[in-house]
Order: C-alpha cells, then sequence, then structure tokens
C-alpha cells in the first residue's frame, strides 16, 4: 500500500516535473548569428560591451540605428577609422544591421 | 501545467517526507545518463582558448557543469610581455588570475595538470589521480617547442638562451639578459620557422628590445636570423626601424643562408650558411608544434597540429573532443590571443548547441595583431574568416595591414588602441 502510493508519486511527479524540464530545455533559443558574431567585437570594445578602461569606445547601450549608420559610414570610408574598416568590408550590411541592434540590446 | 513552478513542487514534496521518490524521479527523466543530470564539460588549459571557451559555454547556458583544468593560478600573459621588455609596462598588468572565472561565471576551476585523455571511457585524468568525466572535451593547451632542430640546442639551453615565447620565469630571464648587457654589445634573434604563435611577435619584440636599447644602450646592436623569407607587416616594421633606430637593426632570411643550424653555448655562437655569429644575448625562438597533452591523446596528425572542423572545432580525430587555439589547425588563421579567443566562442557555441540539440549558428572567425614598433606607434593586422570549402578562409576584401605612411597621430591612436585592445581581449578572458 505505501510502496504503490510511493510509485504512484513518483510517476506523477515525473510526469510533472519531466514537463517542465523539457519546456526548459526547449525555451533554449538557438544562439543568433547576431549574437556569436558580436562575441568577438568584445575582444576590441570590452566584454558585453562594457568599457575596460581603454582607448576603444565601449558599445552597450548604444542606439542600434545609429550604431549601423556609423558602421555603414565606416565600412564606405566616408566616416574615418584607423581598423574598424578592415573589420567592416567582412561583414553584408544586414549582418551590420543584425550586430548593431543585438549590442542596442545591450545594458550600458 | 507551464505553471508549476519545478522548485515549490519538490519543497512541497520534500515537506510531505516523501523526497526521495522525487529526486529518483528526477533522475530517471532526465535525459544524460551520468549521475549528474546537468551535461558536464571539461576544458584543459585556462589560456586565451580555454578560459574563453569555459566562461562562454556558461555564459550561452549556465545550465551545463564546465570545470577549467590549468595548473597556473596566475596566467602570464605572452601579448604585452614585448612591451615590458622595453619597461613600458609592469607584471603585473601582465598578470590574471581564475577568480572572475569562479566566482562569476560558476566555472570550476582545478589547478592541475591534465596527464591522460580516455576518449572511448570519456575520461580526463590529473596530475593528482584525480578522473574526471565529461560529455564533451575542449583542449587548449598552447604549444610546445621542437628543440632538435638545430644542433646543440636542448631545452636546458633554452634556460641560457631563453625563448621567452611561453611568458613567466622565461621572461624575466630575458628581460634580466638585456638589462646586464654590456654597452655597444650584441643582442640575436633566431627566429622561428611557420607556423608559430604570433607571427609579428618576434618583429615586435626587436622593436621593443631597440627601444629598450635606444634609451639605455644606445651603442648595442641588434641582429635577426631568420630561417623565413619574409615576415609579418615587413614593409611596416621596417619602416619604423629605420625612422625610429636607423642601423641599430639588421635582418637576414632564408636567401641570405640565414637559416640557423647550430648553436654553441661556450663561445656564444651561432652558425648558419650566412655567417658565424657571436653574440651577448642569444634569443633563440624553436620551431613550434601543438602541446604535450595532444599529442598523448592522440589528437595531433602528421603536421604535429591537430585537425578540427572548421566551424565547430571538434577534432576530426577523435569524436566529442574539441581543440581551440594555437595547437589547432584553424585554416588561414594565424595562431594568436585574439584568434584563440574567436575559436574559443564559436566552439562555445557549438558545445552547446550540441548539447541541446540545437542547430549550430554559422560562424565567423577574427583575427588581430596589434604591434608596438615604440611606445607611441603602433600598426596592425586584422583578418576576418568564414569557412569555406571546409577550411577556415579569409573573407576577400576584408583585413589586411594598417596603411603605410600614416600621420604620426595615426601611430599614435593605433598604439593607444594596442593597449585598448589588450585591456578589452583580457576583461574579456579572465575578467568580468
Ligand atoms: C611574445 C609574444 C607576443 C604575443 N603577442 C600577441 C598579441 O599581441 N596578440 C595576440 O593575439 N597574440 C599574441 N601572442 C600569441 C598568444 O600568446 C597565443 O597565441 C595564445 O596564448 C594562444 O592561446 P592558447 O589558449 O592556444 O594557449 P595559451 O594561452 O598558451 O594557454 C594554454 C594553457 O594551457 C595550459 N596547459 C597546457 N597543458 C596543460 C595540461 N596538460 N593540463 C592543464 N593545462 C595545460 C597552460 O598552462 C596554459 O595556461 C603573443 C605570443 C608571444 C610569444
Ligand atoms: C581589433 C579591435 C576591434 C574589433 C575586433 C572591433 N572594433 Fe570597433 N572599433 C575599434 C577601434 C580602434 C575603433 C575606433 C575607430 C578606428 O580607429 O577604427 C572602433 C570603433 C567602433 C565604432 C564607432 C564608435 C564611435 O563612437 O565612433 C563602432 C560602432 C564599433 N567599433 C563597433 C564594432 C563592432 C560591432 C564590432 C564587431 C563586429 C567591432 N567594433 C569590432 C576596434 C575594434
Amino acid at each position: 500500500m505505501k510502496i504503490r502510493n510511493i510509485t504512484l508519486v513518483g510517476a506523477i511527479v515525473g510526469l510533472f516535473i519531466a514537463a517542465p524540464v523539457q519546456a526548459e530545455q526547449q525555451q533554449m533559443k538557438p544562439i543568433s548569428k547576431a549574437e556569436l558574431w558580436a562575441t568577438t567585437c568584445f575582444q576590441c570594445h570590452g566584454a558585453e560591451g562594457q568599457s575596460a578602461g581603454g582607448a576603444i569606445p565601449p558599445l552597450a547601450g548604444y542606439p542600434a540605428d545609429i550604431m549601423a549608420q556609423q558602421l555603414k559610414a565606416i565600412k564606405a570610408g566616408t566616416r574615418p577609422s584607423t581598423i574598424m574598416k578592415r573589420h567592416l568590408m567582412g561583414y553584408s550590411d544586414a549582418d551590420i544591421d543584425a550586430i548593431a541592434t543585438y549590442l542596442g540590446s545591450l545594458k550600458p | 501545467m507551464s505553471k508549476f513552478n519545478r522548485r515549490s513542487l519538490i519543497k512541497g514534496l520534500a515537506a510531505s517526507g516523501i523526497a526521495f521518490p522525487v529526486m529518483s524521479a528526477l533522475q530517471g527523466c532526465s535525459a544524460q545518463p551520468s549521475k549528474n543530470t546537468k551535461p558536464h564539460v571539461v576544458v584543459i588549459g585556462g589560456g586565451f582558448g580555454g578560459a574563453t571557451v569555459a566562461k562562454y559555454i556558461k555564459r550561452f547556458d549556465r545550465n551545463i557543469d564546465v570545470t577549467l583544468i590549468e595548473p597556473k593560478t596566475e596566467y602570464m600573459t605572452c601579448p604585452g610581455s614585448n612591451w615590458y621588455l622595453a619597461g613600458l609596462i609592469d607584471v603585473k598588468s601582465l598578470t590574471h588570475n581564475y577568480e572572475a572565472l569562479k566566482t562569476k561565471h560558476n566555472v570550476k576551476v582545478i589547478h592541475q595538470i591534465a596527464t591522460d585523455i580516455n576518449a572511448a571511457a570519456k575520461s580526463v585524468t590529473l596530475d593528482n589521480g584525480e578522473v574526471l568525466n565529461y560529455d564533451r572535451l575542449v583542449v587548449s593547451p598552447g604549444i610546445d617547442f621542437i628543440y632538435d632542430q638545430i644542433e646543440g640546442y636542448s631545452e636546458e639551453v633554452a634556460e641560457i638562451f631563453p625563448h621567452a615565447w611561453q611568458a613567466g620565469p622565461q621572461t624575466h630571464l630575458l628581460a634580466k639578459q638585456i638589462q646586464e648587457m654590456p654597452q655597444g654589445g650584441k643582442f640575436l634573434m633566431v627566429a622561428p620557422p611557420n607556423p608559430y604563435r604570433c607571427a609579428p611577435g618576434p618583429y615586435e619584440r626587436i622593436s621593443m628590445v631597440a627601444a629598450y636599447f635606444k634609451e639605455h644602450n644606445p651603442t648595442a646592436t641588434i641582429m635577426i636570423l631568420d630561417p623565413k623569407k619574409k615576415f609579418s607587416k615587413q614593409a611596416l616594421f621596417y619602416q619604423g626601424w629605420q625612422d625610429l633606430y636607423g642601423q641599430m637593426i639588421e635582418w637576414y632570411g632564408a636567401q641570405d643562408g640565414a637559416t640557423v643550424t647550430k648553436i654553441d653555448v661556450e663561445s656564444k655562437t651561432a652558425y648558419s650558411d650566412f655567417d658565424e655569429i657571436t653574440a651577448d644575448v642569444i634569443n633563440i625562438i624553436p620551431a613550434q608544434k601543438a602541446g604535450k597533452i595532444a599529442f598523448k591523446a592522440g589528437l595531433t596528425n602528421e603536421t604535429g597540429w591537430c585537425p578540427v572542423d572548421q566551424d565547430t572545432f571538434e577534432s576530426t580525430i577523435q569524436k566529442d573532443v574539441y581543440v581551440v587555439g594555437d595547437s589547432s589547425i584553424a585554416g588561414a588563421m594565424p595562431k594568436s590571443g585574439h584568434s584563440a579567443s574567436s575559436q574559443g566562442k564559436m566552439c562555445a557555441a557549438a558545445v552547446v548547441s550540441s548539447l541541446n540539440n540545437l542547430p549550430m549558428p554559422e560562424t565567423r572567425n577574427v583575427n588581430t595583431c596589434y604591434s608596438l614598433i615604440s611606445k607611441d606607434w603602433g600598426i596592425s593586422i586584422v583578418g576576418v574568416y568564414e569557412n569555406r570549402e571546409n577550411r577556415i578562409s579569409g573573407i576577400k576584401g576584408a583585413g589586411g595591414v594598417s596603411p603605410m605612411g600614416m600621420t604620426q597621430q595615426e601611430r599614435k591612436m593605433e598604439a593607444d588602441y594596442a593597449r585598448g585592445w589588450y585591456k578589452s581581449i583580457t576583461m574579456d578572458v579572465w575578467g568580468s
């Protein structure tokens, strides 16, 4: 009697537990290309876009549309840069928009 | 059902005295067969590659347990170590620890050497005998040296003619020799053959040694004997050397017969077809290969480096084992800290995606190597890489070196950005 109860509880709990565990796993969305690519910007601009105290400006909290505009101007050569143009030539304008949108979502 | 809170359900059941079956129910429905319900990733090596992987796996998915194996409690970076030789910075600013990885990112750090990998049993053995099981293993052990390409050279001789190509005691030894060199003495560098870590590193070092001599030993001379025909950012280095250091530096390459084949410790002489050169300080940077553990675990091929999938960095030899950083064969990417960290992020995304049965995002690796020619003169090289036909390849039109003929202000900006890069990347890898 006692044993049956425990098994029953176990089975019910199993049902309830299994669902949220699975739900949690399903909640993890694929890592987006924009996020993954943006993490490489941190190597110069500071982790999570936060200032590391050096000369390269931090990126977090930058409005996405302004950032995208600036990046496209740098890529086109109408905004001067020492190194950013050489990086940006490796990204399409659509990539730049997606990365800027991701970085714009980070808290300053 | 979605309103059910897992924790309060367990708490409620525990209060009614039936916690035990709950636990077994939890384990019974877990996808992982191990005792641990969370997947476990072991990372070997806490340098630029390994520390990045450990941190970024937790960043992408904090439900994965990550254990980092690194013998050192303090890691001194090679980047910046040349600046230290010139007296521009101190050792403290080059040294990083693992506290933030432990406390902020919940990475378990074990300060041991991994002595063996059993890929069939999916386990790693440590120096202290401990055996760790893994679901995925990432290996980033950096480099090891090939001592037998130069007659008379050995691991012991490297304690007399330091390479300083792994930062630490070797760096201090070389700094001391430079400082104690007699006035008007000769500094000789025996440069390494390709491929080696940090393509412009030897030539940045020459610049920094020259900067030191210019101030403290102005009649000193510097010679480089190089088994290569050319080197990274050569035109930019030449311009800087000529402008700043006049006749102090002489470079000879393979075309001059400058491949050193023999060394004599007693007389401090390097032999090559070019000439017999005697010097006061000799900095031999030997040929390189993947870190020891990569060989022990059978992760290397005939090149002495580790072949990997060009997106995920999974070994093409051992399943569920990944190799990043200097030890890996990463297509056209040079071996650098910037590359290792970029690869570490791609690899972290690959490991997290695979453990969650999710698709892997498209990869885009980047490299940047800043070099200082003097305190106020910086230059850089950039590459942006995609996987093209199964090889990490530079994107055409992107990347390249700083232009010749930069203004003094631009050179100064690049020098300041080089220092900014150092702060940012070390913060990204070991810091907050
Ligand atoms: C003088 C010099 C200047 C440089 N300058 C730059 C620069 O300006 N920019 C740049 O991007 N790169 C630079 N580099 C290159 C950079 O240092 C390397 O490319 C980078 O460190 C590679 O990272 P990694 O993770 O592969 O190896 P490492 O950073 O060497 O890390 C490997 C780690 O693994 C640990 N390890 C090894 N074996 C084991 C084991 N069996 N068990 C546990 N732990 C183990 C080691 O203790 C070490 O901490 C420079 C290099 C030199 C020599
Ligand atoms: C190698 C270091 C490096 C990397 C990597 C890097 N940047 Fe930059 N970035 C700089 C520097 C240096 C500047 C200053 C402009 C210049 O001289 O190039 C800059 C400028 C910028 C600016 C303009 C800031 C301003 O206020 O003018 C933006 C925006 C920017 N970067 C975004 C990015 C993004 C997005 C990425 C990743 C795709 C990235 N950067 C990667 C070094 C880097």
